[in-house]
């Protein structure tokens, strides 16, 4: 009914259309207020549309397609057709969590979450903490010698770890013998495999830790200190009655991304052990990645979600933890 | 734990000593700390010293029980091996061009949208913010696999562009950026509006210029991330002519050469020193940038 007039409208008003972006209503009746609205909402999505559309194809799409695989059977299936697939609910979960291996994966990860996580956290903490009040020369050769790691290549650094902890010729069974300790075979022992990596972790990522926490430490105010100290506060009361509160922050944050970070321990293993010996390091993400490449779709992407579910409950209980009381 | 440095009342007599270590401490700090400090330090840098010395070893050398730990008879041989046996140039060429790429993708992209996020206010603007943040969270094995199927049914598995598009932009770069645009003062963008700059205009001429030191940031990060991935390009490379450096390594270290610990020491060399370079020239940006992505 409406249909003519309407259209007559919009031919005339395509111009103005154009200049006042999505509402064109809105900016005839309107004060230059409304328009200028108007033009920075329209300078808005023209600078997000080609982050959203990389953002839509390669990470929001995959997320979905993902949850969609781990809900079917893709065995049978045509991935370039992703409809024709059949749905099994939660058939490939249930298989998941009765496949005993799944089991040590995921007991793997967690060790490894429970003690690299604090350990990591601590240490960085503490390297920051004597880097900020304690030292003066030279701060800036320890700051570049903790942080060196960080931005190693994981593959160059697993071969470097490979042949430091070589049995025989390696350099850590060397010093051990210094003091007359008979070195194990570390990386094919089932008992120190898992616990040498989580050191590997500690040391790579004790920097990214420190930076940030120093970063912290800098940002509370000399007088504060001053203060509490005329107050009588000791240096380990001053260091948890005010540092510390200041650095809750700096903390969570650390303490999530690298948490995020562990939870997908992957890339040891897979360089130095592939899971062994007996998936002594097999880890969560590393069974997903197998089941990847035996051509388990399904599976590798319902191990992913249960990785995904237990990156969302550990972020949950950080932020809980440590986030301000206020 | 304390030092009695700063204790109250000192004694006319003390006021010499006193002052003498208040200087000593203002410029070294405490003494008692650099002893553990240099030990951590050196637990650090071991691995690293390990590397250099093994990769000029002669192989023979590298397999006497015990090892030195200072070359006794240094050779650059394994270097040159390296370059002989595996396709090297080629493979440093590759991770060059695909992280540059993926560094300038970033760079404009995740400046684009964190402009929009800190400064311009639009519908939808929380579910965008929200939307991408969330997927910080996401862990690579959920979009792995349906990633790899895109990649390979757009036919992109065999040329590089299939290791380059999927990171070309990254939700971490888009919160770096808005953090710090965040901080820049909304009176310069009001002024260049009613000077009668346009939008875009203010973007890239006002606010791009001051955002340096957050792209140097990102910039870094995003290159080292890039140089230093590895499991995407093994799945996605189908022939040698798509390697990446840490690819190359990882399959040399797997293959037969397996045994050749001084072409592996050689490679990681190869591998690290680049990132180390850049690293050290930009540490100060490093640093900075960091900083402003944990505090606020």
């Amino acid at each position: 009914m409406t249909t003519m007039p309407t259209g007559t409208i919009a031919g005339q008003g395509s111009k103005e259309r154009d200049a006042a972006g999505p509402q064109p209503a809105a900016r005839r009746n309107s004060a230059p207020r409304r328009t200028a609205r108007g033009r920075q909402t329209r300078a808005a999505w023209t600078l997000a549309a080609p982050f959203l559309a990389l953002f839509l194809a390669f990470m929001l799409l995959p997320v979905v397609w993902s949850m969609l695989m781990s809900l079917t059977d893709t065995k049978s299936a045509d991935l370039r057709t992703p409809l024709s697939v059949s749905f099994t609910g939660f058939d490939n979960y249930v298989r998941l969590f009765q496949d005993p291996q799944f089991f040590t994966a995921l007991q793997n990860t967690a060790v490894f979450v429970l003690v690299g996580l604090p350990l990591t956290l601590a240490a960085g903490l503490a390297a920051a903490v004597a880097l900020d009040r304690g030292i003066r020369r030279f701060r800036a050769v320890f700051r570049v010698g903790f942080y060196l790691p960080v931005i190693t290549s994981v593959v160059a650094v697993a071969v470097v770890w490979k042949t430091l902890l070589e049995p025989h010729t390696g350099l850590v069974n060397t010093v051990l013998g210094w003091f007359g300790i008979d070195g194990p075979a570390w990386l094919a022992d089932t008992r120190f495999a898992l616990p040498v990596m989580i050191i590997m972790a500690v040391w790579r990522n004790l920097g990214t830790v420190m930076i940030i926490m120093l970063a912290g430490l800098q940002s509370v105010p000399q007088s504060l200190m001053e203060a509490a100290e005329l107050d009588g506060a000791g240096a380990w009361q001053r260091f948890w009655r005010v540092t510390f509160p200041l650095l809750r922050p700096a903390l969570l944050l650390t303490a999530v991304t690298t948490g995020i970070g562990y939870l997908q321990f992957f890339d040891e293993p897979f360089v130095m052990t592939d899971g062994g010996p007996l998936d002594s390091t097999l880890s969560a993400t590393l069974y997903a990645y197998k089941q990847f490449g035996n051509g388990n779709y399904d599976m590798a992407s319902a191990a992913g979600y249960v990785v995904f579910a237990l990156i969302i409950a550990l972020t949950v209980l950080q932020f809980r933890v440590l986030r301000d009381k206020d | 734990m304390t030092t009695p440095v700063t204790s109250a009342p000192t004694p006319s007599s003390a006021v010499d000593t006193v002052l003498r270590r208040r200087r000593i401490r203002r410029e070294w700090g405490r003494p008692w700390l650099y002893l553990p400090l240099t030990g951590l330090l050196l637990l650090m840098v071991t691995p690293f010293l390990w590397m250099l010395s093994g990769s000029l070893k002669p192989e023979a050398d590298i397999r006497k029980i015990p090892p030195d730990l200072i070359p006794t008879r240094p050779t650059l041989a394994n270097y040159r091996e390296l370059l002989g046996t595996l396709d090297f140039t080629s493979m440093f060429a590759n991770s060059v061009l695909v992280a540059l790429a993926v560094t300038a993708g970033n760079l404009l992209f995740c400046s684009m949208l964190g402009y929009a996020l800190a400064k311009l206010e639009f519908r939808g603007q929380r579910a965008v913010f929200t939307l991408v943040i969330a997927t910080l969270m996401v862990p690579g094995l959920v979009t792995f696999v349906p990633l790899y199927v895109l990649v390979s049914n757009m036919r992109l598995t065999g040329s590089l562009l299939g290791l380059i598009l999927p990171f070309l932009a990254t939700p971490f770069g888009v919160f770096l950026m808005r953090q710090f645009i965040s901080t820049l003062p909304d009176e310069l963008i009001d002024a260049a509006r009613v000077d009668g700059c346009s939008e875009l205009a203010i973007f890239w001429k006002i606010i791009l210029p001051l955002t340096r030191p957050a792209l140097a940031t990102l910039g870094i990060i995003t290159f080292l991330g890039s140089w230093n991935n590895f499991l995407w390009p093994l799945v996605v490379a189908q022939n040698e002519s798509q390697y990446t450096l840490p690819v190359g390594l990882a399959l040399a270290s797997s293959g037969q050469d397996f045994t050749r610990f001084g072409i592996l020491l050689a490679g990681a060399v190869v591998v690290l020193l680049p990132v180390t370079v850049v690293f050290l020239l930009f540490q100060r940006h490093f640093v900075a940038g960091i900083a402003t992505t944990g505090l606020k």
